[in-house]
């Protein structure tokens, strides 16, 4: 199988700081990949750097073998990135049907005119994007607080509007930034649950960052560790749970004096 | 508390057509015996302009004189035409709910606009009163397009007007006015009427393509920043007017025909809030709250934002620009210091007192302000006490001002309020 996204050899400064080094990566279709290292690794710079928040110094970045890199991240993200921010990055004026709505929005069509006159292509589409959108909370289960403002919810509510919000751009690739973050042991299974349900349901790959070595190697089907930006060691999940290097990494050095 | 919900509650069942109703019968009342039978024997001079408030202040010997006069002529009547008529306006309104929604309200627009032009009719001060509060709805809907959904603080909205009014009175000058400036007029002046909307887009257009110098620098700033960027953009519009003396410099312009009469500012007004309401309750128009309350998410949910943002300014510049030009036309004068820091301030105080991303609020904030700011004429220099102290009581117990996140909703609005077709 032909991979859906190829990084080669990306190295980002900034300023003087080397970021991230000689870093690559391979994802295939409907692939779970995950990405560990220690605090301050570079793994979110990464994120940022494929999906087009900065500009790499160096290396390439393509998607289906079309390059991505230099684009707008909005671009970006049309082509088929969707991603989840670290600490929650919803809209706080906004409740959770426009959140879905509004993430319909390179699919729109019917121009600014259209927006001013209310012409019937526009009420067409507005009325599409919500079946579509509340097929989509239906999905994750929060369809019963759709017109709630997104701060009045729950943190794991909130984490799934994250996530609904981001299969409404169409995604390939789902980017996932520590979707565990913060959640206890109980949404913590939900999560597994609901991640394993995307993963299934839309055939999208998934590529995410996270600490938590139980739900990293419950869910991923392929490994990098990042260190001071570089990749250390990859492979499947048996193999970096007892690569030395790694073990060290999070543990530290063992002390045989 | 108790008795204002039981009053509340008696006439909660009234729908929009009765209110008018009520309103039409008290503007006739007025029309009719206002001045010949009421004021008369209440030993008023004439008829209150704006509810006797000018009155009150200049001579308080005549509060209870104005106060009889609102009573017999405004409360008892609408109140009571209100009520009595509910038995068939409830039934109309319920005909009209059938029909489809814009037909409704183009109806009830209609109704209000004649009670509008009669009440406005009755003198000239009242008429000019009119039209600056409409001309205001404008202004403050537009610019709480870029300072409430889109979440900027803009201050350039009176540099927008200015050159929306500018362009438009040259243009009208130079078309239909026999002009010591432009010579003689070029087009038969019978046009005038009918081109004057061209001109006024004219204006509104060259005000949106001015707003991209605030524009393009908000791609990189926002905040404190922008806004300084924005007051900069303000002065130097009013500086290059009073140096351009082929328009008169700061001595100003006069003789713009009077083409902004009542109907046009209102159907103007109409369009305004009808366009923009349609903008920002659509997807491309609820970007702009997501570039406002976080611009990285909106860029990774594929909201394109730099568009946004020109589109907010532009936008909002284009309305400004008409208010412009029709505020031109209702003084027929216009100078470089009318579109200056006053303005602004008025303004901003409009749009923050009325509530921020919302339509009802900025025509509430509106209306009430320059209401409100001619009503206490009279009072000179405390009206510039008592006006902001109202509004940091507003800021104290409403931050986001009186009524704001909440759109209209027409339909409700204007439903039938028969409580038993409900129950049924």
């Amino acid at each position: 199988m032909s991979a859906l996204l190829n990084v080669n050899n990306m190295t980002h400064y900034f300023g003087g700081l080397r970021a991230v080094y000689n870093y690559n990566l391979n994802i295939k279709p409907q692939q779970i990949t995950g990405l560990i290292g220690p605090n301050g690794a570079g793994k979110t710079t990464i994120f940022n750097l494929i999906t087009g928040v900065y500009t790499p110094t160096e290396g390439s970045i393509t998607l289906q073998d079309q390059n991505i890199k230099g684009l707008e991240t909005n671009e970006i993200a049309a082509k088929g990135l969707g991603r989840t921010f670290q600490n929650l990055a919803l809209w706080r004026h906004m409740n959770v049907l426009d959140h879905i709505k509004m993430a319909h929005y390179s699919q729109l069509s019917y121009g600014l005119m259209g927006a001013f006159f209310n012409t019937r292509k526009c009420r067409e589409q507005e009325t599409k994007i919500e079946e579509k959108s509340y097929r989509l909370l239906e999905l994750f289960d929060i369809k019963q607080h759709s017109d709630q403002l997104v701060t009045n919810l729950p943190y794991g509510a909130q984490r799934r509007v994250e996530m609904a919000r981001a299969m409404a751009t169409n995604p390939k690739i789902l980017f996932l930034d520590e979707p565990t973050a913060g959640m206890t042991p109980d949404e913590l299974v939900q999560m597994i649950k609901i991640i394993r349900q995307v993963h299934q349901d839309f055939k999208v790959a998934i590529f995410l960052i996270e600490h938590r070595m139980k739900f990293v190697m419950e869910l991923c089907q392929y490994i990098q560790t990042l260190v001071f930006g570089e990749l250390i060691a990859e492979g499947p999940p048996e193999k970096i749970q007892n690569n030395p290097e790694v073990i060290e990494a999070y543990l530290g050095k063992e002390d045989l004096t | 508390m108790g008795t204002i919900k039981k009053f509340k509650n008696y006439f909660s069942n009234i729908p929009m057509l009765g209110w008018l109703l009520g309103v039409f019968t008290a503007v006739l009342i007025e029309y009719y015996w206002g001045y010949d039978y009421i004021s008369y024997y209440l030993g008023l001079p004439k008829i209150p302009a704006l509810f006797g408030a000018l009155f009150m202040l200049k001579d308080p010997y005549m509060i209870p004189g104005v106060m009889g006069y609102n009573l017999i002529v405004y409360i008892i009547p609408i109140l009571l035409i209100a009520k009595i008529t509910t038995f068939f306006t409830n039934p109309t309104a319920f005909i009209l709910e059938k029909m489809p929604l814009w037909l409704s309200v183009i109806i009830h627009l209609i109704c209000f606009y004649g009670i509008l032009h009669l009440w406005a009719g009755i003198n000239d001060y009242r008429a000019l009163v009119v039209k600056l509060t409409m001309i205001s709805i404008i202004l403050t809907i537009s610019i709480n397009v870029i300072n409430g959904y889109q979440g900027e603080f803009s201050c350039s909205h009176p540099g927008f007007m200015a050159i929306g009014a500018y362009i438009s009175s040259v243009l009208t000058l130079l078309f239909f006015v026999d002009d010591k400036i432009f010579g003689a007029a070029l087009l038969p002046s019978y046009l005038g009427p009918w081109i004057f909307p061209l001109t006024l887009i004219a204006g509104g257009f060259a005000a949106s393509f001015g707003s991209l110098i605030v524009a393009i620098p908000s791609f990189r700033t926002r905040g404190d920043y922008l806004a300084i960027i924005s007051l900069a953009f303000m002065f130097i519009i009013k500086s290059a007017i009073e140096n351009i003396q082929f328009i008169g410099g700061a001595r100003g312009m006069g003789g713009q025909p009077d083409y902004a009469t009542l109907p046009v500012i209102f159907i103007w007004t109409m369009l305004c809030i009808w366009i923009i309401h349609n903008f920002v309750t659509s997807i491309m128009g609820k970007a702009l709250n997501a570039v406002r309350d976080d611009e990285a998410a909106s860029e990774s949910m594929t909201v394109k934002t730099r568009k946004t943002k020109m589109t907010a300014f532009m936008f909002g510049a284009f309305w400004a620009g008409i208010a412009g030009g029709l505020f031109a036309h209702v003084l027929s004068y216009i100078n470089p210091g009318t579109f200056s820091l006053t303005r602004l301030a008025e303004i901003l105080a409009m749009v923050y007192f009325g509530g921020l991303n919302s339509i009802v609020g900025s025509i509430v904030g509106a209306v009430s302000i320059s209401v409100l700011g001619e009503a206490l004429r009279p009072l000179e220099l405390y009206k510039w006490i008592i006006i902001p102290l109202i509004l940091i009581f507003v800021m104290i117990f409403r931050p986001y001002g009186l009524i704001s996140f909440k759109e209209i909703n027409a339909k409700r609005l204007l439903r039938s309020k028969n409580k038993k077709e409900e129950g049924v």
